[in-house]
């Protein structure tokens, strides 16, 4: 395994203009820069959370980070929860399906109810495109968006440009390929604007029905054949099938799709020996992905995605949090 | 109590293409006569100082009665969409008539189906009698074909217009947004525009079969104009309607996720917005109406998919239309057409120009005065205009319902 060389600080604009926002709403508000700055900082995290027992750093003790959830997750929550934990803040999770909150009419209630508690920073999910930024002009703290609707999963896209950077060397002038229902993956769409940002060629591998209108002009590449798409591919990044796609109106069957767009050992062939393969989980095995490939550990980045999540939550939580902090240069 | 003789003198007479100076005397609440040679006894006078003087506003599908913002835009009635209640009895239709005499005219749009669902003819004839002076299919279409061809050839023997919304509802199911690399990046289900096609497509073939009078109350893509257009060439009585939001705002006005520009039909793309102006200038679209819905913040603020469609459309239309005059799409004389003459028209009501013996509804026009639009200090109820922050031109300055001053 590479491990990609970090840029000295010495590169980036001094203090506060290295990351020039209050909140991280998206990848679309971000610059090629900052990406690579929040990548960087992630790389110093990775090698604390595995440097044995004290996996520890203090340097957000006292604040207090609200998770608030409304939408159902568990790895996303956890690894934001264990991030935020891992800095020394206190952390306070909210689900929606343990608290009063339905849906849209008491969400601003909800923000604010948040924010009048103190948060000093707020990790939110939500089931409705645009319901973060709702969110984030109400409120006096950092919000971090860990995935509205189908608009954008800005975490994860990070994470997963970090996987590719930790495993290719590099993340410019790859070729990568994503498969599946984009039509309705906020990951999908993250991930294309942070990869093309970057200067890699990404393709977009759906079936029509799954495929989002005019996509060709987020600058990538869409082919309704798998073999087309994957071919010559770098990374080959799938999406999960959610199974409520799979009864007929978009999908005739899972049988059908796993024939025609299923990652098998065969079909990994067409890209480049060298590949990897990228699941933001939870996978449907037998769906889009077969076990041996998910398990090859040569291939699959699976759980090196998860390791990487963690400690590029750590860095978003440090980086937003310094002008609360007082750090020099922040402000 | 009888209403002296009004002479409006000085002013700038909208009753041909071009302005032209002129004076109109008002007897007995209707125009009485044009450049007046000689004055009943006790004429009072008023000064226009060269303003326009124009017809009122004749707004053709409102969805709520908020007389304060109709009387910032000069808009002197208001027929006023079946969805509230829904409009579907006589009483209903009766006691809306009645909502905003006398300084507002209101005439309800019955609704075509019972409880607007689109299956069961509503009483149709008993509400004409009560006062409605169109039917409406509402926020939505009437799906089944059968029941729009038997609504269509019933009020047509009533000698009453079938008001349609265009989309067809397969197609837009849980959309919010137009297809395009709007609705894509900002992550929001969205429908293709040949919604409306298709929906025009079927009800224009109901048309040619049963002959009933239709307006098509938004058309707002080229290809629905197309159809507008080779069926008006070939005789069959339609007319069709836009808002300005359409004329002026394209899919890019969503950004952020701007809940008051969240309406129905969604904002098109931008060649559908070139194809509706092109269509205003050679006269396919027929009406300019505001489509005002006020909607607060607990129908706004909030995520753009769960937020309701809508725009508080009333103040803004004057001077959006006079800024459709001044880009150079339709004169003078033709946007009082669109937004007073041809709505009198399909309504049956004698007022919506400047002749004799119409109702004295009328309207000076200042049609230079600057003017922001602020979605904080509107007179509507609310405040949810897409154009909110937007330099315009032009507003009415004085107003006169049935010759009796209104302000």
């Amino acid at each position: 395994m590479t491990s990609a060389k970090t840029r000295p600080a010495s590169d980036y604009p001094p203090g506060g203009d290295a990351f020039r926002h209050r909140h991280l709403i998206g990848i679309a508000q971000l610059t090629p820069w900052e990406i690579s700055y929040v990548l960087d900082a992630a790389e110093e995290w990775v090698d604390m959370n595995r440097s044995g027992a004290a996996k520890h750093d203090d340097r957000l003790a006292g604040l207090t980070i609200i998770n608030a959830f409304f939408e159902n997750s568990t790895r996303t929550l956890l690894s934001f929860e264990i991030a935020g934990k891992r800095l020394g803040a206190d952390v306070v999770n909210m689900h929606a399906a343990q608290s009063s909150v339905k849906k849209g009419e008491t969400l601003i209630d909800t923000a604010m109810t948040l924010n009048a508690m103190r948060a000093d920073a707020m990790v939110i999910r939500h089931g409705s495109s645009g319901a973060v930024q709702l969110i984030a002009d109400k409120v006096d703290c950092p919000v971090l968006n860990a995935g509205d609707g189908r608009h954008e999963h800005p975490t994860q896209a990070l994470l997963d440009a970090l996987t590719i950077r930790r495993r290719k060397g590099r993340v410019e002038g790859l070729t990568i390929a994503i498969c599946g229902d984009v039509l309705h993956s906020r990951v999908a769409r993250s991930n294309i604007l942070a990869l093309t940002l970057l200067g890699n060629e990404v393709r977009v591998v759906a079936p029509p029905t799954l495929t989002p209108p005019a996509i060709e002009r987020m600058h990538v590449r869409v082919f309704t054949d798998m073999d087309e798409g994957l071919h010559d591919a770098d990374v080959v990044m799938m999406l999960r099938l959610q199974n409520e796609r799979m009864d007929g109106a978009y999908l005739p069957s899972a049988r059908e799709y796993h024939a025609l767009y299923g990652l098998t050992p065969k079909r990994l062939e067409k890209a480049k020996p060298d590949a990897i393969v990228m699941h933001p989980g939870p996978m449907n095995r037998g769906v889009e992905i077969d076990s041996s490939v998910a398990d090859d550990p040569l291939r699959s980045t699976i759980t090196e995605q998860v390791e990487m999540g963690v400690a590029v939550r750590m860095a978003c939580l440090d980086i937003l949090t310094r002008r609360k902090r007082g750090v020099v240069g922040w402000n | 109590m009888e209403l002296k003789p009004l002479h409006i003198t000085n002013a700038q007479l909208i009753d041909g293409d071009t302005p032209r100076p002129g004076s109109l005397l008002v007897a007995g609440g209707r125009i009485a006569a044009i450049d007046p040679a000689e004055l009943p006894e006790g004429t009072e006078t008023v000064d226009a100082k060269g303003q326009w003087l124009a017809p009122g506003i004749i707004d053709l599908g409102v969805f709520a009665t908020d007389k304060p913002a109709f009387h910032f835009g000069g808009i002197t009635r208001a027929a006023l969409m079946p969805d509230n209640g829904p409009l579907d009895g006589a009483g209903l239709v009766e006691r809306a008539a009645k909502g905003g005499k006398p300084d507002l005219w209101v005439h309800p749009l019955a609704a075509a189906t019972k409880g607007l669902a689109g299956k069961e003819l509503a009483e149709i004839g008993l509400m004409k009698q009560a006062g409605a002076r169109a039917i409406a299919t509402g926020r939505g279409r009437i799906a089944d074909s059968g029941v729009m061809r038997r609504v269509l050839a019933y009020a047509a023997s009533l000698g009453l217009v079938t008001i349609i919304h265009a989309e067809d509802e397969g197609l837009t199911t849980g959309a919010v947004a137009t297809d395009g690399e709007m609705a894509t990046r900002l992550g929001l289900a969205s429908a293709p525009a040949i919604a409306e096609t298709i929906a025009i497509a079927r009800d224009l073939a109901l048309v040619e079969e049963t002959g009933a009078p239709v307006h098509f109350r938004q058309v707002t893509t080229a290809r629905g104009l197309d159809l507008i257009r080779a069926a008006k060439a070939k005789g069959l009585p339609v007319l069709c309607g836009i808002t300005p939001a359409h004329l002026m705002l394209s899919d890019t006005a969503i950004g952020d996720f701007r809940t008051f520009a969240r309406l129905s039909p969604p904002l098109r793309s931008e060649d559908d917005r070139h194809a509706c102006l092109a269509a205003i200038a050679d006269g396919t679209i027929d009406i300019l109406a505001s489509g005002h819905d006020p909607r607060g913040p607990e129908d706004k603020r909030l995520p753009f998919a769960e937020a309701l469609p809508g725009m508080a459309g009333a103040e803004t239309l004057l001077a959006l239309g006079l800024g459709l005059v001044r880009d150079g799409h339709v004169s003078p004389g033709r946007l009082f057409e669109l937004l007073a003459g041809t709505p009198a028209c399909l309504l049956g009501v004698d007022a919506g120009k400047l002749a004799v013996g119409k109702e004295a509804d009328l309207i000076l026009v200042n049609d230079a005065t600057p003017w922001q639009v602020d979605a904080k200090k509107m007179a509507a109820w609310a405040g949810n205009t897409p154009f909110d922050g937007m330099p315009v031109q032009g507003r009415a300055t004085m107003m006169w319902k049935g010759g009796q001053r209104i302000r």
